[in-house]
């Protein structure tokens, strides 16, 4: 039988008093500083955490409720897409080097951010952004686990899915997300929050799931349209949360203001590179387009991160040092990233092609004053020296950013003819960087930054030592079957033979 | 500040020349031929000749390039740790002052049939 209450069941405010800021305590035994070590060193001044406001004011109780609603929904769909063949109405299987590249660099930061965020929800005095980030941390790992499982369904299928959390620890082109977040990760919690909070989930989001999603959506796949959707209206809280801390930032003391101007500084350039493979996947990957990758700036970043920025003005932030860089580099990282993928797709575990002359048209309408210009007569090369019998592979490996780690493919902003060198010498020792960006980044931090592990010198080292082969085996690519052309691979051979049983009477 | 953080920290490069079992890392920047994506990596060794090290090393990997027959790097206008730099061919790369990770640019004007 049940007990008999007197009272009714708890308001709103009152279950949110209850279960967030009433979980917090005035410590007595140790102090303050021992029990949250990590939340002076960084210099941020914090006078009063009781002034944080919770933007959603979502208690754990309920958060359980909409995600397990959530997941269901997802669960459902993602099973119909396995049972109506989901995997062979996408456009083409040349859709899938997306996908390939989603899951084995983008996925695992999704990971890395859960990590992060466990973190701050144990290291911040104040409990409502703990409890805040707790249920962040949570939303990370969901992330990255249904976009994992929305993936699954084509490695049944399709090479070069299969080791993608090798591929995140060892993949050279991975490397450039992963130090992204390890950086990030190895921050103190503030720093943390402007980078992933801030610049990565408010700044740069937009830019990396909208176009992502909407090319699932263009290209027939499912999959990863119902996990953008489920994924969706956690990333307006994580926004929201990363907007409210650099103003609680800010609003607490004046002395905040020059730290965090130079972590925005740092974590837009940081994100703009990771970006340049998402806009590499939009020009160059998708078979179906939404827009160019200019495009998409221009909406995404230009227009929303424009009025942020305007909207941060009153507290004396300004627009990221490095912002007019990335504006030139626009019109070219794209086709100068790829160009990189396609001439070391020996070593991707995804494939890559020659536009074809159709792709070209869609290109040089999109890049009016820069494709036909500069890249074109690149492509029209290679495509003569495919046909002659000497397709273009260099096995020369790339000189490595020293922050970044991407393979220095950019160029001047001003010279879109010259190669962006930059090198620095620090205690003896030489560092080369992609962008002006990226070595300033490595002067406000040299110590962090010498311990790069980067890939192409790693390889030269023991065990390696240089020997390709062996290095495959290592980072789960099998030759000949996940690299190379997508032009003759078995996934396009196999997308071909499963669509004609489905359309014709072979 | 060479790094924030809550007690005194010293990191460890991960890539110097002990590492290289007695080879080094050269970096090498055919300009205004981006055909090839990024400077180039070699991992040689320093008693090499700077000649055979081009003619040997750099040079095949630089055929995919329709200027590359008409390449003569004695000709090229050579640059080292961003500063104009005349070549000895003959001399070792350790004699050439070629240093670990040193990027060796080159310049050859009037080739540039890709354009850019």
């Amino acid at each position: 039988m049940d007990m008999k209450t007197d009272k009714k069941k708890l308001g709103l405010k009152e279950k949110y008093k209850l279960l967030t800021r009433d979980l917090g305590w005035e410590t007595t035994y140790h102090t303050a500083d021992e029990v949250f070590p990590y939340v002076k060193y960084e210099g941020i001044k914090v006078h009063d955490w009781g002034k944080w406001e919770d933007p959603f004011r979502l208690t754990m109780d309920a958060y359980w409720k909409y995600q397990a609603e959530k997941e269901r929904k997802y669960y459902a769909i993602i099973d119909a897409h396995a049972q109506n063949n989901g995997h062979l109405h996408i456009t083409d299987a040349r859709y899938l080097s997306a996908l390939k590249l989603f899951v084995q660099a983008i996925s695992p930061g999704e990971y890395a951010a859960g990590k992060g965020f466990a973190r701050l929800g144990r290291e911040f005095p104040g409990v409502g952004p703990r409890v805040a980030c707790q249920m962040q941390a949570i939303d990370e790992i969901r992330h990255a686990q249904t976009q994992i499982h929305a993936m699954s369904n084509y490695n049944k299928f399709y090479n070069g899915f299969h080791a993608f959390a090798d591929a995140r620890d060892r993949m050279w082109y991975c490397s450039l997300p992963r130090s992204f977040f390890d950086d990030a990760l190895s921050a103190g919690p503030f720093e943390f929050m402007i980078a992933i909070g801030f610049s990565f989930e408010y700044v740069l989001t937009n830019l990396l799931f909208v176009p992502f999603m909407s090319g699932a959506a263009y290209n027939g796949d499912m999959a990863t349209v119902t996990f953008g959707f489920s994924a969706q209206s956690d990333e307006a809280r994580h926004m929201t949360l990363g907007l409210e801390c650099i103003k609680f930032m800010l609003e607490q003391d004046p002395d905040n203001l020059p730290i965090v101007q130079r972590w925005i500084d740092k974590w837009f350039w940081r994100g703009f590179r990771i970006l340049g493979v998402v806009g590499t996947m939009m020009d160059y990957m998708l078979p179906k387009r939404v827009m160019s990758w200019r495009e998409a700036f221009e909406i995404y970043g230009a227009g929303n991160g424009g009025a942020l920025f305007n909207d941060l003005a009153r507290y004396g932030v300004r627009l990221p040092l490095e912002w007019n860089d990335a504006v030139k580099a626009l019109d070219h990282m794209t086709h100068q990233l790829n160009l990189g993928l396609y001439q070391w797709s020996f070593g991707t575990a995804f494939h890559t092609g020659i536009p074809s002359d159709e792709d070209m048209a869609w290109l040089s309408k999109k890049y009016p004053d820069t494709f036909d210009k500069y890249y074109r007569p690149r492509w029209e090369h290679i495509k003569k020296l495919k046909e002659a019998g000497t397709p273009f592979v260099n096995t020369g490996l790339a000189k490595l950013c020293q922050v970044c780690q991407i393979p220095t493919p950019y160029t001047e902003p001003d010279d879109p003819t010259a190669l962006c060198l930059r090198e620095s010498e620090y205690k003896g020792e030489l560092y080369h960087f992609c962008s002006d960006g990226c070595q300033r980044i490595f002067h406000d931090e040299p110590e962090k930054y010498i311990q790069a592990v980067l890939p192409m010198p790693q390889l030269f080292q023991p065990p390696l030592g240089g020997d390709i082969g062996a290095w495959m085996n290592w980072v789960g690519l099998k030759n000949g079957v996940d690299n190379g052309d997508y032009d003759g691979s078995e996934d396009q051979k196999n997308f071909a033979a499963w669509r004609a049983t489905a359309t014709s009477n072979q | 500040m060479a790094v924030a953080s809550t007690k005194p920290y010293i990191g460890a490069p991960r890539d110097t020349v002990a590492n290289f079992n007695g080879k080094q890392l050269v970096y090498v920047c055919w300009e205004h031929h981006l055909l090839f994506a990024s400077s180039l990596m070699f991992c040689v060794e320093p008693e090499m000749t700077l000649g055979d090290f081009l003619h040997h090393t750099v040079r095949p990997l630089l055929e995919a390039d329709p200027d590359s027959a008409a390449l003569d790097f004695t000709r090229a206008e050579w640059q080292k740790a961003k500063i104009a730099w005349t070549p000895d061919f003959n001399a070792s790369l350790a004699a050439n002052g070629i240093r670990h990770k040193e990027l060796l640019r080159f310049h050859t004007p009037g080739l540039n049939s890709l354009g850019a």
